[in-house]
């Protein structure tokens, strides 16, 4: 039994006084019932639209693109003419989320939209992002039924739309985001940060995109959510 | 692997072109990334502080939080198992995959699965083991072992891995271009894809366990890890109980300086926080999530002198910027952990007696530790398995004698400066006219391959004493 050996080794590691000592339990106890934030770089704690700038100049430098709307009515359009920028099929595999299910898809009448999980043929993908963190330029997905994660690793193309007003500044700011939605203590099974399209420097030092997972990531943010039903 | 051998492995490795042409692009590429993004972020130096804390804070309860993350791991419907040794977690994982009726098992990077040689023990139990990180599959091809802890191939040219694929890849067109990096990555990708949608099992490492919610963060750049846990039908993490820490924020704060310290990126392409199996509803995902929790000599690490390096957070920059990694490259340590962080490891999770040419294959010039996010003291670290050596007289006779015949006049301080002054004036009066000297009794070991300076007459303190009463030079 390797459980009750580890565990024993290292309370004898830790030393005998402090391994039987009542007051550490509780102090460590509380540190999990109450997590507290440490040092937040002056990056993520900038006024509001200094914060939405340094998202999306953070992310152009990881080599996303960043599509810029003004309601949300317009994110369909937008996808279908980002995806014809860069010479993909007009296809997706989207996510259906309360959200992206109002969205007026119809206004995008050439794109096809298929559901669930994805699979090996599809060639560009649409997620809804739950939060933008500013100090990074990094989008924040939670997997659900709605939103399953293949859907970010797959495709070639991976679309994310996020709201302007899902930006903050800190990891830590979207981390409340994720235990409003999920409870404390509780997580989805994949919590996604994503910083930029797959890359990898593995041959020769050289960064090459599109190492496994998407190659092109389009970041399509709005400003109102005007538009969806 | 003994001291000769790791003199062999040298000489190999200084030899070798190809290492010497990959090595070349460390100074330019990662070390410069570092500084770059450490530049970009005031508050980084802030940040090695608080990391270093979190981490000593989280082993002085880390009993406490092992169990706290077991039960948020189970309660999100993982099962978690303990593996006290190497051969514990081989034969935990191995009987995952036989349950699972895998054939075939996708992996992303995990130095401790090439710590427990794991595998070697799937595939001779039948398996097929493919590496899904571009830089362990380089490796896995050519048979080798990671010669980086983040950037597996990193001694290897690219025409070296076309030469790989091209071995490896047979069925595929000869006359296909492989000229270009983008076309090598598109090759593997293809032909990792298919491995990637065919396996029955996905095991990858972890570089954090999180207490607080019983998830595993796993960082990667290609995106290969969370295709590994997000299509087998069994996902299968492995972790050393040193990877857990208490909270989310814990987690956050640790990664603003490990892309940063390792890659020079504020945060890797991917950073995944993974917890549990599919759950209901799900249209992806595992329907089982095991975690592995590997002790293998660590727990006694944390009772020995060099409890500091359970503070490691497998970034590799101590590897980037140490001045003998980047002359003789990982294999010639002829140690899974090389550079810095091997020299202490190592040691620690074998024994200094098969290990003793790690902490001794260093300069002290303390780059590691000067850069390393979690503030380990490695020269010190490495000094202490140094005294231990000698305490255990593993040193060989003659570097013992030289040592003893040193100390002898070193603690005599008289005799020292008496005995240096004149060394100092007959190798000045001898070296006068050439300033050099190509052959010096008992310095052959430097004059093999240079020229020793000769001294100016007079040493050091003299010329110190001299400047203190104003003597005028």
């Amino acid at each position: 039994m390797s459980r009750p050996a580890i565990l024993a080794r290292i309370r004898k590691a830790l030393g005998e006084t402090r391994a039987s000592d009542p007051g550490r339990r509780t102090a460590a106890e509380k540190r999990l019932a109450q997590p507290f934030r440490h040092l937040i770089p002056a990056r993520a704690q900038q006024p509001r639209p200094d914060l939405v700038t340094c998202f999306k100049e953070e992310l152009r430098r990881q080599s996303a693109h960043v599509v810029e709307v003004e309601t949300a009515a317009r994110v369909p359009t937008a996808i279908a003419a980002y995806l014809a920028e860069h010479g993909v099929p007009p296809r997706v595999r989207c996510g259906d989320d309360a959200f992206l299910a109002a969205l007026p898809w119809a206004m995008a009448v050439q794109l096809e939209r298929a559901r669930g999980a994805a699979e090996p043929g599809d060639t560009a993908s649409v997620s809804h992002a739950l939060a933008g963190v500013a100090e990074t330029g990094t989008l924040v997905l939670a997997s659900s039924p709605s939103n399953p994660a293949s859907l970010a690793f797959l495709p070639e193309t991976h679309c994310i739309i996020i709201a302007e007003d899902a930006i903050v500044g800190a990891f830590e700011d979207a981390i409340d985001r994720v235990r409003a939605a999920f409870g404390r203590h509780a997580m989805p099974r994949s919590l996604n940060l994503i910083s930029g399209p797959s890359r990898t420097g593995d041959i020769g030092g050289r960064i090459v995109l599109g190492a496994h997972g998407p190659r092109r990531l389009a970041v399509i943010v709005f400003k109102s959510r005007d538009g969806a039903r | 692997m003994t001291a000769s051998g790791f003199k062999a492995g040298v000489t190999t490795a200084l030899a070798d072109g190809n290492l010497r042409r990959a090595l070349d692009g460390l100074p330019g590429g990662l070390v410069a990334q570092r500084a770059a993004a450490v530049a970009r972020l005031p508050e980084f130096e802030a940040l090695r502080t608080i990391a270093r804390d979190i981490k000593d804070q989280t082993l002085a309860d880390l009993d406490f939080y092992l169990e706290a993350f077991e039960g948020r791991a189970v309660a999100a419907g993982s099962r978690v198992h303990w593996a006290s040794t190497a051969a514990d977690a081989r034969d935990i994982i191995l009987g995952i995959c036989q349950k699972a009726g895998a054939k075939l098992v996708t992996k992303s990077k995990s130095m401790i699965a090439d710590e427990v040689g794991l595998n070697a023990h799937l595939e001779a139990a039948g398996l097929e083991v493919v590496e899904t990180d571009l830089g362990e599959y380089i490796v896995q091809i050519r048979g080798e072992t990671p010669s980086h802890i983040i950037a597996p191939a990193i001694h290897l040219t690219q025409g070296q891995v076309e030469a790989g694929f091209r071995r490896q890849h047979a069925a595929l067109p000869r006359d296909r271009k492989l000229a270009e990096p983008q076309e090598l990555v598109a090759e593997a990708r293809s032909v990792l894809r298919a491995k990637f949608l065919a396996a029955g099992v996905g095991i990858t490492g972890a570089n954090f366990l999180v207490a607080e919610t019983g998830s595993a963060v796993i960082v990667t750049n290609e995106g290969n890890a969370d295709l590994t846990h997000t299509l087998p039908k069994v996902h299968i993490v492995i972790a050393s109980i040193e990877k857990v820490v208490p909270s989310l924020e814990d987690a956050l704060s640790l990664l603003r300086v490990l892309a940063r310290s390792g890659t020079g990126q504020d945060m890797t392409a991917y950073t995944t926080f993974v917890t549990g199996p599919r759950r209901a509803g799900d249209t992806d995902g595992p329907a089982e999530a095991h975690v592995v929790i590997l002790d293998n000599g660590r727990s006694e690490i944390l009772a020995s002198p060099v409890r500091d390096i359970l503070r490691c957070i497998r970034c590799g920059a101590c590897q980037n910027h140490c001045p003998v990694y980047g002359v003789i490259g990982g294999h010639a340590y002829g140690s899974l952990y090389s550079g810095p962080v091997g020299a202490v490891l190592t040691p620690a999770l074998t024994g200094i007696a098969d290990a003793r040419h790690l902490p001794n294959a260093s300069t002290f010039c303390g780059a590691c530790e000067a850069v390393c996010p979690v503030k380990i003291p490695l020269p010190e670290l490495m000094r202490r398995w140094r005294q231990d050596e000698h305490a255990g007289k593993l040193t060989p006779p003659g570097q013992r004698r030289g040592l003893a015949v040193w100390s002898a006049f070193a603690r005599r301080p008289r005799l020292y400066h008496a005995a240096a002054r004149f060394i100092a004036a007959i190798l000045g009066a001898l070296g006068k006219k050439h300033g050099a000297f190509r052959r010096l009794p008992f310095g052959r070991g430097w004059t093999a391959t240079r020229d020793f300076p000769a001294p100016q007459g007079r040493t050091f303190q003299q010329l110190w004493a001299e400047t203190k009463r104003g003597v005028p030079r």
